[in-house]
């Protein structure tokens, strides 16, 4: 309960005390104090979920169980190593006069709200409220992604900004609808929108209302998760924004975004009682790899190429939310942590490559394997792992899906392998001759720190060759509760 | 004031509302788009209180005297000083087809009353009528935002669609409740800060508040050329 309480505190305070720090190198370490402190709660808050199968604070206020837990461990942890990498990057940012000291303490400031906003929203039970902590956090991005207030960063940002503002509109008309019926069902209050509840009492609320209001939702959230044809924002959004954003952005945003839709998904399954939402899931998520897996092999900017790849790895999660077995369901939630852990490492990686070759074009960054050694290989191990290679656990989770896929929809199987093999062959492509190719003269010489990148690639590691007996308790039991709606 | 009676204000209030999103859709002149966007907000408060009054949900009353605040005042103001800031107060924007653009509203607003009917007859509050209009609303300023070409309408056009989501909430069941209706009033609130902002950032940069002149500083970026 308390450390609930801490949990979500540390980044709020943080972000209050950081607005009015002006010392950059200061506000920098105590924005890694302050995501530090964050992690440690969350791992004494996880301790204290596990062995509970479920944890109400606040009254009904919040709520965590295996399902969110271990996505806030994950937040305060990729938050946690992203604020390690961007003292060294943010402090080149400044040197270079990319930004200058006020709108760095925007930068740390907004980057705490964010985690606040994120936090917020995982643990919250009442839908109103994690639609709004979803808002503030796309809010305290937009704020980030125009840091640079270039002309290509603040059209970026307007981008964003209008298409998610739009997106998240019609989710919280969803979420009106979704009130509407339960309303009738559990009374005019903050009980009608408490998901504990609404989960509880899913077979009595209106099917016909559900089925409607996840149309909503799907376009509205499915807009913030990326998904084709709502992703526009997404490519222009990680290109133009410092990196430690795109990497917190892919990393984590997106998730939270998938993690309501999925939470929505739940309810109406228990209305329904049909494949509807599922299936709906299951066609945004195979057109979104296949676009995206072929828009990857177009670009030329080394930071849009890999947020295609987060398009296409949020794809393959919703596809499989979408099927919906237990199965499935357990690549997806496997899929959504590592996809974290290695496509932050990976932004992080490209951030420092694209630091000491000056630029963020693919055809200028010429081997770095000699420039760098750590980076060379930091880039290559992260594509191999973000590609599905054994033994890192991507390939587990895909190889997961591939399987839940043969079981219950075979004749999808062969798009699904053809979106991974296209995406795999886009990633490689651009990424071999960057590694290894002829050594650029541009180059110079950066204070890089690639701690955060290798520990987040040991930890995909290790979840390939063995998942710690928590962690797949977690998993089984939210992959229960997901499917539990259908049947 | 007796039920049917409720309901016909309320009915006709929904009218209006659908009758602004219109009037929004063909308005040339900034000035007159900004103008009926606080009258929307205005007429929302409005309702809002009609319904609070009417059903004796008395966080309503708070709700509508937060949305005349802060829709009906707060927000126009701002966006009134931000284009006499600006120097676009007078600027008249050409529509794209106009005649085409209401016959594309108009089938709009029939497609959401076919859309909503289904959900209609599941409800026996008395203001189910206006989720079709709501629903239509809301649709409708997203063509708002679509045929429009310069960022300050593009966000009358957003802040429309907010305006259309709040009608739906207090149409359709008596409004959210008060934690959440807070929350949003806040997110938008800080919303229409940071559009502010950035109108005075496009200009300094573009020294345009056209969209596509945006847009073409992302487009040599997306794609081999």
């Amino acid at each position: 309960m308390n450390f609930f309480l801490a949990t979500l505190l540390t980044p709020l305070l943080g972000g209050l005390l950081l607005g009015v720090i002006r010392n950059p190198k200061s506000a920098a370490k105590l924005n890694i104090l302050t995501s530090s402190l964050t992690f440690i709660f969350s791992l004494f808050l996880a301790f204290e979920v596990l062995g509970k199968d479920s944890v109400h604070a606040m009254q009904d206020w919040f709520y965590l169980d295996s399902y969110n837990v271990f996505l806030v461990s994950l937040t305060a942890f990729v938050g946690m190593t992203t604020t390690i990498f961007s003292k060294p990057y943010m402090q080149h940012e400044l040197e270079i006069e990319r930004v200058n000291e006020r709108r760095m303490r925007l930068y740390h400031s907004m980057y705490q709200l964010f985690q606040f906003g994120m936090l917020l929203g995982f643990t919250s039970n009442n839908i109103g409220v994690l639609w709004v902590s979803l808002e503030l956090a796309t809010l305290a991005t937009v704020l980030l992604v125009s840091l640079y207030r270039t002309p290509a960063a603040i059209a970026a940002a307007w981008k964003y900004f209008i298409l998610c503002g739009m997106g998240i509109a019609l989710a919280l008309f969803g979420t009106i609808l979704v009130f509407f019926t339960s309303s009738a069902v559990l009374g005019h209050g903050n009980e009608a929108l408490t998901w504990s509840l609404l989960y509880t009492h899913a077979s009595d609320l209106d099917p016909t209302v559900m089925g409607i209001a996840f149309c909503f939702l799907m376009v509205g959230y499915g807009t913030k998760v990326g998904l084709v044809p709502m992703h526009a924002w997404l490519p222009d959004a990680h290109g133009e924004g410092p990196t430690p954003v795109s990497a917190v952005l892919s990393g984590l945003l997106l998730n939270l975004a998938l993690y309501a839709l999925v939470r929505f998904k739940m309810l109406v399954d228990g209305s329904t009682h049909s494949d509807m939402a599922g299936h709906i899931m299951m066609g945004f998520g195979m057109i979104s790899l296949l676009v995206a897996a072929m828009s990857l092999h177009k670009q030329r900017d080394i930071k849009r190429m890999f947020s295609f790849s987060s398009i296409e790895h949020m794809a393959l999660m919703t596809f499989a939310f979408g099927i919906g077995t237990p199965l499935a369901s357990f690549a997806a939630l496997l899929h959504m942590t590592v996809h974290s852990l290695v496509k932050s490492g990976i932004f992080f990686t490209v951030g420092h490559a694209a630091q000491i070759m000056g630029t963020q074009k693919m055809a200028e960054i010429r081997g770095l394997i000699y420039h760098h050694p750590g980076i060379g290989w930091g880039l290559l191990i992260g594509t191999a792992a973000i590609a599905g290679f054994p033994p890192f656990a991507v390939f587990m989770s895909e190889f997961l899906l591939f399987t839940a896929t043969l079981e219950s929809y075979p004749w999808l199987a062969v798009p699904l392998l053809l979106g991974l093999l296209i995406a795999m062959g886009g990633l490689f492509r651009f990424v071999q001759p960057m590694v290894y190719g002829e050594t650029a003269e541009h180059a110079k010489a950066v204070h890089v720190n690639m701690t955060p990148v290798y520990i987040h690639f040991a930890l995909a590691l290790l979840l390939g060759l063995a998942i710690p007996s928590f962690l797949s308790y977690w998993y089984h039991q939210a992959a229960a509760l997901i499917t539990g709606g259908i049947v | 004031m007796s039920a049917p009676f409720a309901q016909q204000i309320i009915d006709g209030m929904a009218a209006l509302t659908l009758l602004i999103s219109f009037a929004l859709l063909a308005q040339h002149r900034m000035l007159s788009v900004l103008n009926w966007f606080a009258a929307q907000g205005l007429l929302l408060a409005a309702t809002a209180a009609v319904v609070a009054y009417s059903s004796g949900e008395y966080e309503l009353y708070i709700s509508a005297i937060m949305t005349f605040l802060l829709k009906g005042l707060l927000l126009p103001w701002m966006l009134w000083r931000v284009i006499r800031k600006l120097h676009v107060h007078r600027e008249v924007e050409p529509i794209m087809n106009s005649g085409l653009t209401i016959m594309i509203a108009i089938a709009v607003t029939l497609f959401a009353f076919h859309v909503v009917q289904p959900i209609e007859v599941t409800s026996d509050l008395m203001t189910r009528n206006s989720m079709a209009i709501a629903t239509a609303c809301v649709l409708l300023s997203m063509l708002m935002m679509i045929t429009r070409k310069k960022a300050i309408t593009q966000v009358i056009g957003f802040l429309a669609v907010e305006n259309s989501l709040f009608f739906a909430a207090i149409g359709a069941t008596n409004g959210m409740p008060l934690v959440v209706e807070i929350g949003i009033a806040f997110d938008v609130l800080i919303a229409a800060l940071i559009f502010g902002l950035f109108f005075f950032q496009i200009r300094n940069t573009f020294d345009s508040m056209e969209i596509d002149t945006l847009n073409a500083s992302l487009i040599h970026k997306d794609e081999d050329e």
